[in-house]
C-alpha cells in the first residue's frame, strides 16, 4: 500500500491551516532520487517480458503470423494470438456502461486501425520478446482505409462527449445573422493529437488463481477493476491495482488500455507474472487520442459590437467501431452572451483507434475556434478584442439562462490585461517589429472549463496517540494529489501534516472515482473532508457528553478541531487534546468514512465553470514564417486554491499545452495506408524547454459557496483553453495573416 | 552467447554477464541491475528520460549498447544524493522550484542538468539553459520550474566549487 511520510526537512510547513499553503510536493524527494516506483519499475520474481506485435495496416484482417519463427527464437516462451488467447467471459466489444470502450484483445483476426495489437510475444527477456514480435511478420488481407474528415459521410451522433446532446439551440440564429450589422463566417481545422504522456502505458500482471495483482498507471482504478472483472469473469475485489504514481495521464489512462488487458491475458496464458510496456509508436492507436475537427463559426453583431447570433458547427470523427465524439461546441454554450446560439455536432467514422478524453476534451479544440472567430468578429466591428469580450460578457449562462455559481472573469480580464500591458496594443496588424526585425503580435483569449464533480469515498481515523490516518484510492498523475489531498485531510482532522499518515494510489482503498475532468481535488477532497468531519463529530460526541471533559455540554455551541485538539467554538480557552478524549473514553481509535458527489440541487440552479483570460505575445520571422511565443500571461479564477504552488504549475502546464495546440501538435497519417507518418516523439512535436515562453499565471481570488463543500472548481485543464486561441490571434496581429488550420506552421504563413 | 561486462555504477563495481548483445545500457540498468530510476519514454533517444552520465558526460542510455561500455563509469539518478541521503543541489532545486509534476522525466532532467552545469554550459543565461535542456521532454510542462531550478543549482554548485 502506497504511503508517503511527510518529510519535513524539505518542506515548508506552517502550523495551523494547511489548505492554501504553497507546500512543495510531498512525494518530491522520491521523484528526484529515482525512488518513486512507476508501474514498469516493478519486476516480481519470475517475471516474463511481453512485446506487442501491431498491425501495419489500418483496415482488413491478419491472414498469417509466422508463429513458428517467433517460437524458435531463443528466449521466447509463448506467442499469444487469436488461436490461443484466453477466452474472455465477456466479449471486449460488449459495452456495459458509458465509460466502457471497445478493446482489441485478440478475439479475432480483424484489423480496425493501424498499430492495433495482433499478437503478443512472451519471453525471458525484453530483447527476445521484441525480436519475437518482429519475426511474426504478419500477412494481411487489406482494404482501403478511410482517413480524414472527407473520407466518409457525416451523420449526427446520438450523443457527444459523455451523454451530452449533439445539438443545442437558443433563439433564432438565422434571424440574428440577418439582422446583424456586421457578420463573419469562418472555418477552422484542428489536427488529431495524441496524449503522449511521458510514461508509456505499462502493466505488470500476476495471477494467483482467480486473483489478479496489477501494477498499472491508472486515472481510475475502480473503473479498471470493473472492466477487468467483466472481461475475466472474476470479482472486482479480487483485482488489486497499484498505481501510486502515473507518469502523466491527460485522459489516456482514465480507462484501461487494450495492451494492459493483454498483459493480464498473457500472464494467465503462461502462468507467470508478465510485464508489458507499450513502445512509443504503439501508443498511437489503442490508447485514444483527440479527434480532428473542422469547425465553422458564424457570428453577427449589432452596431455596438454586441452579438446578435452565434452559430457553431463541428465536424469530428470517431472510429468505425466505437463512439467518442469530441464535444467542441460546448464552449459556445457558456462563454459569450448572445440572443441566439446554435451548436451542432456531426461526425464521420474513420479507420483509426477510438478517440478519447484528452486534456480539456471539447473545450480545447472548441476554444481555439471560438476565440479565433471572436477575434475576427471584433476586428470586423473595429472593436478592441478585450473590449469586444467585455461588451459580450455573459452575466448568466447563455444557453441555459442559469446564474453562475461564481464568475470572476472580469477580474481575470482586468488583472491579466494590466500585467501584460494590453492597453498598449496597436489596433492594426503587422505594425510592430523588434530589434531583430521580427514581427511582434499580441492576442488574447478567454479560458473556460466546467467545474465537475464525480463520486468518491474516503476513510479517516484518529488514534489513541492523537495522530491520524486518511485513506482514499485517489490517483496522482502529476497534478499534486499526494500533497493537496493531504492538506485537505490535515485540515479535516485538525492535525498538522506531520501528525497525519496519508495513503492513496491503491485500489484496496476507498474508491476515489476518476482523476479527470479537473474534478479530482474537489471530489476526492470532498470525501476526505467529509470523512474528517465525521471523525471529529464522533470525537466531539465523546467529549461533550463526558462530564470530565472541559468541553462537557458544548453540544449546542459546537467545537472545532485544530492543532490536534477539540476547541469550544465560543470559548477557545476550553479545549482538549484528541488523545485525552480517547484515553478517558477507553477507545483505541475513532474511525469514520465520508463521501462526496455533485449536489443535484446546485447543478439544477447554477451554471458552474472556472474562467480565465490569457494574453500572448508572439514573434514571427517575416522571411521564414517561424513563430515563437515570447510571453504568456494567464489570469484564472477557479474557486478555492488548495496549494498555490501546485496550482500555478497546473496553469503553466495547461498554457504550454496551449502553445503545443497552437503551434506544434499534429498527428499526420498517410491517407493511402492509414498509417502514421510521425508516431514518435521526434516527429510528433511537443514543446521543449526552448519553445517555452516567459510565463506568468495570476491566481485571481474567487469564492464559491455553491460548487461544492470546499469551494474548489478545478485547475487541470483550463490553462489549455484560451491560450491556443490567444496565440492564433497574436499570429494574426503580428502578420496580418489569419491561419485557420491549427497547428499554425510556417508553411501556412508563407503560402 | 555470454558476454562478461564490468561497469562502475554509482561508484560500485558491478559485474554482469549478458546473454544478449542487444541489451541497451538502459535495459541493463533497469531490468538487470534493478536501478529503475532511469526511465524509458521512447527508447530511441527522442525524450531524454533515460539520461545518465557515462564517464561524466550525459548520454541517452537507451541509445547505448551495454556491451560497448565495458569499464565505463556510470552515474544514475540513484547515485546523485549523498550517502547520508542529503539531496544534490540540483535535486533540492527541482523540489523547491516545482520543476516536475508527474516525475517521470525528472531523473533524466536532473541528470541532464547536472551534466549541463558540469560542462560549464549553464551560466545564468536563461536562453542557454533552455536550449541545453531541450533534449529532455516534459509533457506536464514543468519547464519554467526546471529553468529556475537549473539556474539556482548552477550558482549553488559554482559557489561550492569556489569555496
Amino acid at each position: 500500500m502506497a504511503e508517503i511520510a511527510q518529510d519535513m526537512t524539505t518542506r515548508r510547513v506552517r502550523h495551523g491551516s494547511s489548505i492554501g499553503q504553497p507546500l512543495t510536493r510531498s512525494e518530491g524527494p522520491l521523484k528526484v532520487t529515482g525512488q518513486a516506483r512507476f508501474a514498469a519499475d516493478n519486476l516480481p520474481p519470475g517475471t516474463l517480458h511481453a512485446a506487442l506485435c501491431v498491425a501495419t495496416i489500418a483496415r482488413g484482417r491478419v491472414t498469417h503470423l509466422d508463429v513458428a519463427a517467433a517460437e524458435a527464437h531463443p528466449g521466447v516462451v509463448a506467442v499469444m494470438t487469436p488461436d490461443n488467447a484466453p477466452k474472455l467471459a465477456q466479449h471486449p466489444d460488449e459495452k456495459t456502461n458509458p465509460f466502457c470502450f471497445r478493446l482489441d484483445l485478440l478475439q479475432d483476426s480483424a484489423v480496425r486501425y493501424a498499430n492495433q495489437p495482433v499478437a503478443v510475444v512472451i519471453a525471458r527477456t525484453l530483447e527476445a520478446a521484441t525480436e519475437g514480435a518482429r519475426l511474426l511478420a504478419p500477412a494481411y488481407e487489406t482494404e482501403a482505409p478511410r482517413i480524414g474528415l472527407d473520407a466518409a459521410d457525416p451523420f449526427t451522433p446520438p450523443a457527444i462527449g459523455v451523454g451530452q446532446p449533439p445539438e443545442e439551440h437558443h433563439g433564432d440564429v438565422e434571424a440574428g445573422l440577418s439582422a446583424a450589422q456586421s457578420r463573419i463566417a469562418a472555418t477552422y481545422e484542428t489536427a488529431a493529437q495524441y496524449h503522449n504522456a511521458m510514461e508509456p502505458h505499462a502493466a505488470v500482471a500476476s495471477w494467483e488463481g482467480d486473483r489478479l495483482t496489477l501494477h498499472m498507471p491508472s486515472q481510475g482504478m475502480a473503473i479498471a477493476q470493473g472492466r477487468l472483472a467483466g472481461l475475466f469473469g472474476i470479482r472486482p475485489q479480487d483485482i488489486h491495482i497499484e498505481s501510486p504514481f502515473l507518469g502523466g495521464g491527460f485522459g489516456s489512462k482514465g480507462l484501461i488500455g487494450g495492451p494492459q488487458v493483454l498483459a493480464c491475458m498473457a500472464a494467465r496464458l503462461v502462468g507467470r507474472p508478465v510485464k508489458l510496456v507499450a513502445t512509443r509508436p504503439q501508443m498511437y492507436g489503442p490508447m485514444g487520442h483527440r479527434a480532428p475537427t473542422r469547425q465553422t463559426l458564424r457570428l453577427g453583431t449589432d452596431a455596438d459590437g454586441r452579438l446578435t447570433a452565434l452559430d457553431h458547427h463541428v465536424l469530428t470523427a470517431s472510429s468505425t467501431f466505437d463512439d467518442f465524439f469530441e464535444p467542441s461546441g460546448g464552449v459556445s454554450h457558456t462563454l459569450y452572451a448572445s440572443p441566439a446560439i446554435s451548436v451542432r455536432h456531426e461526425a464521420v467514422r474513420l479507420d483509426t483507434g477510438t478517440p478519447l478524453f484528452m486534456r480539456a476534451p471539447g473545450e480545447a479544440s472548441g476554444s481555439v475556434a471560438l476565440e479565433s472567430a471572436v477575434d475576427e468578429m471584433a476586428i470586423a466591428c473595429g472593436v478592441d478584442p478585450l473590449e469586444f469580450r467585455l461588451r459580450n460578457y455573459a452575466e448568466v449562462e447563455p444557453i441555459s439562462g442559469k446564474p453562475f455559481s461564481s464568475k470572476a472573469l472580469r477580474d481575470c480580464y482586468a488583472q491579466g490585461a494590466e500585467r501584460f500591458g494590453w492597453a498598449g496594443r496597436s489596433k492594426e496588424p503587422r505594425q510592430t517589429r523588434d530589434a531583430d526585425g521580427l514581427l511582434v503580435g499580441w492576442g488574447m483569449g478567454t479560458a473556460t472549463f466546467p467545474a465537475l464533480m464525480f463520486e468518491a469515498q474516503a476513510r479517516a481515523e484518529i488514534r489513541a496517540d492523537g495522530t491520524g490516518t486518511v485513506e482514499i484510492g485517489a490517483q496522482d498523475m502529476g497534478q499534486g494529489a499526494w500533497t493537496a489531498l493531504a492538506q485537505i485531510a490535515a485540515d479535516g482532522l485538525g492535525l498538522d501534516l506531520d501528525r497525519l499518515t496519508f495513503r492513496m494510489g491503491s485500489s484496496d482503498l476507498p474508491n476515489a472515482g476518476i482523476a479527470g475532468g479537473s474534478g479530482h481535488t474537489a471530489t476526492a477532497g470532498g470525501a476526505i473532508h467529509a470523512a474528517g468531519q465525521a471523525v471529529i463529530g464522533k470525537l466531539a460526541d465523546l467529549a461533550t457528553n463526558d462530564p470530565a471533559s472541559p468541553l462537557y455540554g458544548a453540544g449546542n455551541a459546537g467545537v472545532i478541531a485544530r492543532d490536534g485538539r477539540l476547541i469550544r467554538r465560543d470559548d477557545a480557552e476550553r479545549s482538549e487534546r484528541f488523545e485525552d478524549i480517547l484515553a478517558r473514553a477507553g477507545h483505541g481509535a475513532v474511525e469514520a468514512t465520508g463521501k462526496a458527489s455533485a449536489d443535484p440541487a446546485a447543478k439544477q440552479t447554477y451554471a458552474m465553470h472556472a474562467h480565465g483570460a490569457v494574453f500572448a505575445e508572439v514573434k514571427v520571422d517575416p522571411d521564414l514564417g517561424q513563430v515563437r511565443v515570447t510571453r504568456l500571461v494567464g489570469a484564472f479564477a477557479a474557486g478555492r486554491v488548495i496549494n498555490p504552488r501546485l496550482v500555478t504549475s497546473q496553469y503553466y502546464g495547461g498554457m504550454i499545452w496551449g502553445v503545443s495546440f497552437a503551434l506544434h501538435e499534429h498527428a499526420a497519417m498517410d491517407p493511402r495506408t492509414g498509417r502514421f507518418l510521425n508516431d514518435n516523439l521526434g516527429e510528433y512535436h511537443v514543446p521543449v524547454n526552448a519553445d517555452t515562453p516567459a510565463m506568468e499565471a495570476i491566481l485571481v481570488h474567487e469564492e464559491d459557496a455553491h460548487v461544492n463543500a470546499l469551494g474548489i472548481k478545478g485547475v487541470g485543464e483550463i490553462g489549455i483553453t484560451g491560450t491556443a486561441g490567444a496565440i492564433a490571434n497574436a499570429v494574426w496581429h503580428a502578420t496580418g495573416i489569419r491561419v485557420r488550420e491549427i497547428p499554425i506552421t510556417l508553411d501556412r504563413l508563407l503560402g | 552467447m555470454s558476454i562478461p561486462l564490468r561497469l562502475t555504477v554509482n561508484g560500485e563495481p558491478r559485474d554482469l554477464i549478458l546473454e544478449d548483445p542487444r541489451v541497451t545500457l538502459l535495459d541493463a540498468l533497469r531490468e538487470r541491475l534493478h536501478l529503475t530510476g532511469s526511465k524509458k519514454g521512447c527508447d530511441r533517444g527522442q525524450c531524454g528520460a533515460c539520461t545518465v552520465l557515462v564517464d561524466g558526460r550525459r548520454i541517452n542510455a537507451c541509445l547505448a549498447l551495454a556491451v560497448s561500455l565495458d569499464g565505463a563509469e556510470i552515474t544514475t539518478i540513484e547515485g546523485l544524493a549523498a550517502r547520508d541521503g542529503g539531496l544534490h543541489p540540483v535535486q533540492a532545486a527541482f523540489i523547491a522550484h516545482d520543476g516536475f509534476q508527474c516525475g517521470f522525466c525528472t531523473p533524466g532532467q536532473i541528470m541532464s542538468a547536472v551534466g549541463l552545469i558540469r560542462e560549464g554550459q549553464a551560466g545564468d543565461d536563461p536562453e542557454r539553459i533552455r536550449e541545453g535542456m531541450s533534449g529532455n521532454l516534459c509533457r506536464c510542462g514543468a519547464y519554467a520550474g526546471i529553468l529556475e531550478a537549473v539556474r539556482d543549482a548552477s550558482s549553488d554548485m559554482q559557489r561550492e566549487e569556489a569555496a
